[in-house]
């Protein structure tokens, strides 16, 4: 009897889509941070004195040991993809966790960077604040705003990094599934391996009424024959993501800390 | 809701889950349209409920019903309701999801977990649309269009309406993501860009404006919360923030967002005029072309929203003369329906009476747009009544009937029951006949100088007001009773065949309605979607 399930495996699998849709995705938060990009350059522009003195209240050195960390994460990010096609597997899920930490410790930084300037009475719409410029209020406005939408992207990142880790450590699998009308045709049929000379390695009850659906699975081994980067799509586009927080920094850093 | 019209194999029957989770926890792209459908259309009889209360208070001039506060909550519930719950997701959301791989020979969406994410967002979005109405210090009071600076001073409770609007957004992108994934990666063997049917095509379009622009308002809405919250000062005067920022970040999404409605409504126009002609369509590439092109050019006519906000004359200049030019595109699908018409074996059925009452509509909202989007003209009526009957003109004439005549079109494909033909056609009349009764007051008031969102006006607007009102119980009686008939035919109506109107597009090859999994053998296409025969076809 001939049941064709090539439909039921391929489904799910469409490597291409699966990256189409990551990179439609990451343009809406581009545009995202555009709209806010748009503000930066026209505030700068009519602002520009202002922005350059309450630029020097920023701290370049933890600003510039955050961009350190983050361009590492980066880099342990791509690692992990390469070193998961070529089937390290163990090596790939250690760099995975790797780039997860330094995005916390990012986090971390930042959060003791705001809790300095909210110490000094730095925060929006604070009394201190408001005795400044009018560029200088809007400054800190869009320090605020912007680090704190990256801040919660890379938090974003960090649980989706977190998700990715323990769905790779799982070694990927197809789902045969025989259901409905050709689950009842294999009705008190059974199952059975079978080896090259002919001997049942093992077999299956008997398929009787009670039976819903038949189900195959197949697990692959991680040598790197069977790896296949399809089955690693959400690894990739986890990477992706996180670049992408990384790109939005690397703007963020000169923009706010470095221009004065 | 899940026990009509059920026959043999189609897909109300496969389900996982017993009940309404069936409904609320299925991946199937075909009931997740009509999840979208049905909630939406919910939501529009909410919105239309809320018209209906503001224009029984502008009967007469002075106090009638309601108080000003109040009056002033309808307008901006009714805006948000409308827009943002039903004619932003309306045709893309429902018919698109029901549609958009049957038309393509699919078996499902590109993500169809996505896919109910989505819709759950919706649902959490307009949950939260709802609880913004009832909680905190009143129903928000901005008009929907949460302009700064009031936005930011009024006591209501905007931060939890803007979050809803937020989160809609959000549902809106990834609907955007998953159909041009799906319309790039699935369609079936042979379906080449350009004999894909042009709904698909308008869905395509539309999708990447829903992915380009939404985050822009998405952004903008989150600054206003954070202005509120915090108080960070972009948008707020006071503090050197400029509320003309606001604006433009508004309008650079909401500009679009007419387009995101309008275009699956033009696509349901192309998919009706061929087979109500029983004719190929007049000029496919040139449909499908404009579609793009209605897209890139509408992104980028958002000042006009601005001629009197203060911009340069440079910038008003430039943004006038490309809202001319989307006319351009929009009237090359005008007279390419109008050329299928001809000569063609015209049946007339209610889906095309909608989409010829969609033609005469939307050219005079598109005209009337032409008209305001001059410079000079658009000082003397801007923010009067003559905008309102525009967009309205646009939105309801335009994106309203296509919604309708969609309906009307693709019930039997998507229910297997036929409604009762005689009372859609006498239903639409009711509706053509109580718009134009309800809306074209509205250009006469606005050329008159009648402010829009007004509580009250002048003695001398009171038959224009009057007669208007009277418009709107035309038009509810016929929509209750195309309803009506509609949900009668669920249960009573006859059983509807696979193909009823003739179509020849592929979701026509299914039964009524389709099985779970669509298509018993993925179709092989060897032709365009609109084969007639005869001289007429290429």
């Amino acid at each position: 009897m001939n049941v064709t399930t090539g439909l039921a495996i391929s489904r799910h699998r469409d490597y291409t889509g699966a990256k189409i849709g990551m990179w439609v995705f990451l343009l809406t938060e581009l545009l995202l941070f555009g709209g806010m990009f748009l503000l930066y350059s026209v505030y700068r522009t009519t602002h520009a004195e202002d922005f350059h003195y309450a630029a020097q209240e920023l701290n370049t050195l933890v600003g510039t040991m955050n961009t350190l960390i983050l361009l590492t994460s980066s880099l342990t990010m791509v690692l992990s993809v390469a070193t998961m096609h070529a089937a390290r597997r163990k090596t790939a899920i250690g760099l995975l966790v790797l780039t997860i930490v330094l995005g916390i410790w990012f986090l971390v930084n930042k959060y003791f960077e705001w809790g300095a300037k909210f110490e000094h009475g730095l925060y929006p719409n604070s009394e201190f604040l408001l005795q400044h410029a009018k560029g200088e209020i809007l400054f800190y406005g869009l320090y605020f705003s912007m680090t704190g939408l990256h801040g919660l992207h890379v938090l974003v990142g960090v649980i989706l990094l977190t998700v990715t880790a323990f769905k790779t450590a799982k070694r990927p699998y197809e789902e045969v599934v025989f259901g409905g009308e050709n689950a009842a045709a294999m009705a008190g049929a059974r199952l059975a391996l079978v080896d090259a000379s002919g001997n049942r390695l093992w077999a299956s009850d008997t398929i009787d009424d009670s039976v819903e659906k038949v189900s195959v699975r197949l697990k692959y081994l991680s040598v790197p024959r069977r790896v296949r980067k399809e089955d690693y799509a959400l690894l990739e586009n986890a990477g992706l993501y996180w670049h992408l927080v990384d790109i939005i920094w690397i703007f963020l850093f000169p923009l706010f800390y470095l221009i004065t | 809701m899940a026990n009509h019209a059920i026959t043999a194999g189609s897909f109300y029957q496969a389900k996982r889950y017993p009940g309404i989770l069936g409904w609320v926890l299925s991946t199937d792209h075909k009931r997740i349209g009509i999840l979208y459908l049905v909630s939406m259309l919910s939501f529009f009889l909410v919105g239309m409920t809320l018209g209906f209360l503001m224009r029984l208070e502008l009967i007469a001039p002075g106090k009638q019903i309601v108080e000003a506060q109040t009056y002033n909550a309808l307008f901006t519930l009714h805006g948000v309701i409308m827009i943002f719950l039903f004619v932003i997701p309306g045709l893309s959301a429902s018919f698109g999801n029901f549609f958009l791989p049957l038309q393509i020979g699919a078996g499902d969406v590109a993500f169809p977990r996505l896919n109910l994410l989505s819709w759950w967002i919706f649902i959490a979005g307009a949950v939260l649309a709802v609880v913004a109405m009832f909680t905190g210090s009143g129903p928000p009071d901005t008009g929907w269009t949460f302009y700064a600076p009031y936005s930011l001073r009024t006591g209501t409770n905007v931060v939890l309406a803007v979050f809803a609007v937020f989160v809609l957004g959000f549902s809106s992108i990834l609907t955007g993501i998953n159909f041009i994934t799906t319309i790039h990666r699935m369609r079936a063997p042979g379906m080449g860009w350009f004999r894909m049917p042009l709904f698909v095509w308008s869905l395509y379009a539309t999708a990447w404006m829903q992915v380009l622009a939404t985050p822009v308002v998405g952004i903008n809405l989150l600054l206003i919360m954070a202005e509120r919250l915090f108080g960070i000062g972009v948008f707020d005067p006071a503090k050197g923030g400029d509320p003309i920022l606001y604006q433009h970040l508004f309008w650079i999404y909401s500009h679009p967002a007419v387009y995101i409605m309008i275009l699956p409504a033009m696509g349901v126009i192309s998919e009706i005029m061929p087979v109500f002609a029983r004719r190929t369509i007049f000029g496919y590439k040139f449909i499908a072309f404009s579609s793009l092109a209605i897209a890139a050019l509408g992104s980028l006519v958002w000042g006009h929203h601005m001629f009197v906000s203060g911009q340069s004359y440079a910038a008003n200049t430039i943004f006038s003369l490309l809202t001319m030019l989307v006319a351009i595109p929009s009237a090359v699908k005008v007279f390419n329906w109008l050329a299928t018409l001809y000569k063609g074996s015209i049946v007339l059925e209610a889906p095309l009476l909608y989409a010829m009452s969609f033609i005469f509509l939307f050219t005079i909202g598109g005209l009337s747009g032409m008209m305001i989007g001059v410079l000079s003209f658009d000082v003397h009526v801007h923010d009067t009544y003559f905008i309102v009957g525009h967009f309205h003109y646009v939105m309801f004439g335009g994106m309203g009937m296509a919604f309708f005549g969609a309906l009307h079109y693709w019930f039997p494909k998507m229910f297997g029951r036929m409604y009762n033909k005689r009372t859609a056609r006498i239903a639409w009349a009711h509706i053509l006949v109580g718009f134009n009764v309800l809306y074209f007051p509205f250009f006469v008031l606005g050329w008159q100088g009648m402010p829009r969102r007004y509580y009250d006006y002048l003695p001398q607007y009171h038959t224009p007001h009057l007669i208007s009102t009277i418009g709107s119980w035309i038009l509810i009686a016929g929509i209750l009773m195309m309803l009506t008939n509609l949900v009668r035919a669920l249960k009573k109506g006859e059983i509807a065949t696979g193909n009823p109107w003739g179509g020849t597009t592929l979701e026509w090859t299914t039964p009524s309605p389709p099985p779970v999994e669509n298509f018993a053998e993925v179709p092989q296409v060897e032709h365009g979607p609109y084969e007639y025969g005869g001289a007429a076809s290429k």
